[in-house]
């Protein structure tokens, strides 16, 4: 059975200068209900890591907008011009990652392995000060594993031990940040008596904590 | 037809029954209305989705991978973003049909950052073009007269030496070993406007009207 915390215990867990990890796909599958408790707590100088910036008013760029976030490392900032002219200001710090090398990198954490090897950006920026390693002819840039203070997870439906699977588009990168944080929070669409085993995306050891919020249905 | 619906409807007769296909924003998408019914394609959305179906208004919990409400076909599935990269860098999309802001005569290509200016990210596109077994590019000839088909791109690259075939408004060409052939086109366009509308040299050997049109 997984603790279920209350909004008083969530922002107690949060701290400034921190690192999240936040599901979703264009905020199809984020926790906003979570991104709701990060603003009422105001912790600053945060590293946002997922898919992309958000919408000035929706998902990590409220985060933004609060001007909680230090660094955002994501594959695409397009929908989110605050973004763009806050790192053209120099007041915040992007890390652009190919999105499938930004899904790798987060699996190999959660897996214990310390990167992957992969063409993808070969003879472009994204190589720049990475090392290049040449294995049976063939070049790859060493991508380095990347894991996270906290997973914000959303999208799912948990069962009562925990488990969760997602729904339609959701998934996205949910279940896999689910496995490379040292502290799983999920915020779970509903929450059922039992998922069939066959059925479980995420196995409830990589959850923490569940927390039930507005946004729940 | 307009221009963009030229350069889709061109680009479809480029699929192949079975093929797993993968569409960009703009252009790229409208090429799913012109597959030859006779032919069964199936659509990955990077963002989770094998077997994508048409735009739905108002669709919260499905969505493509520009964010739009979106379907999901039968005997589709939805997938997580590693399942959904390892159909894309492991070699299992048989065409990505993607947008640019520069090509070149070597097949490399520029379509995430214009430095200073306009700085989106990359999203899935490095890896879609590098991934692929076949990487084909949609888009207008010029930018307002400007070339687009260069000799070399000048704007930071997505991927060096990937792009198989390019489909604009007037014309179809393909990326070979010995550089940028001219193999289609558009009956509104002579051969003579199509090399000056490029800055890449361009192999002319044998110029056919343009298929489809």
């Amino acid at each position: 059975m997984k603790s279920i915390i209350n909004q008083e215990k969530f922002i107690a867990m949060l701290h400034d200068g921190m690192s999240l990890m936040v599901g979703g796909f264009l905020t199809n599958g984020t926790p906003e209900g979570l991104i709701d408790l990060v603003v009422q707590s105001n912790v600053k100088n945060l590293t946002i890591i997922g898919n992309d910036g958000g919408y000035p008013d929706k998902g990590v760029g409220r985060l933004v907008a609060n001007n909680q976030v230090a660094k955002v490392i994501a594959s695409h900032i397009g929908t989110n011009p605050v973004i763009g002219t806050l790192m053209q200001e120099q007041k915040i710090e992007v890390e652009l990652v190919p999105q499938g090398t930004l899904a790798e990198r987060i699996r190999a954490f959660g897996a214990g392995l310390g990167g992957v090897l992969t063409p993808t950006g070969l003879d472009t920026m994204v190589e720049e000060g990475k090392q290049i390693l040449e294995v049976e002819g063939q070049k790859y840039i060493l991508e380095l594993a990347l894991g996270a203070d906290m997973a914000l997870i959303g999208g799912a439906i948990a069962d009562s031990y925990g488990n969760l699977k997602y729904n339609k588009t959701m998934r996205n990168f949910n279940p896999i940040m689910a496995t490379a944080c040292k502290i799983v929070v999920c915020e779970p669409r509903r929450i059922i008596d039992e998922i069939d085993p066959e059925d479980v995306i995420t196995p409830h050891p990589f959850v923490d904590y569940i927390l039930v919020g507005e946004y729940s249905e | 037809m307009n221009d963009k619906e030229i350069i889709a409807s061109r680009i479809a007769l480029e699929l192949e029954d079975g093929d797993l296909v993968n569409l960009g924003i703009g252009i790229p998408t409208l090429v799913a209305n012109y597959v030859p019914s006779d032919k069964s394609v199936t659509f990955q959305a990077e963002n989770g989705i094998i077997g994508l179906g048409g735009l739905v208004e108002d669709e919260q919990e499905i969505v493509n991978a520009g964010g739009m409400g979106a379907s999901i076909l039968q005997g589709g599935a939805f997938i997580d973003s590693v399942t959904s990269f390892t159909f894309i860098r492991g070699g299992h999309i048989d065409i990505t049909v993607l947008g640019a802001l520069e090509v070149d005569q070597d097949g490399s290509l520029a379509s995430w950052i214009i430095p200073g200016k306009m700085v989106p990210g990359m999203g899935g596109a490095m890896d879609l073009v590098t991934g692929a077994k076949k990487v084909i590019i949609a888009m207008r000839h010029t930018n307002k007269g400007i070339p687009k088909i260069l000799k070399r791109c000048t704007l930071p690259l997505t991927a060096a030496h990937q792009v198989n075939m390019i489909v604009t408004e007037m014309a179809v060409m393909e990326v070979q070993k010995d550089g940028l052939h001219l193999l289609e086109v558009h009956p509104d366009y002579t051969v003579e406007d199509v090399i000056k509308a490029t800055e890449a040299e361009l192999i002319i050997e044998s110029v056919l009207p343009m298929k489809g049109v």
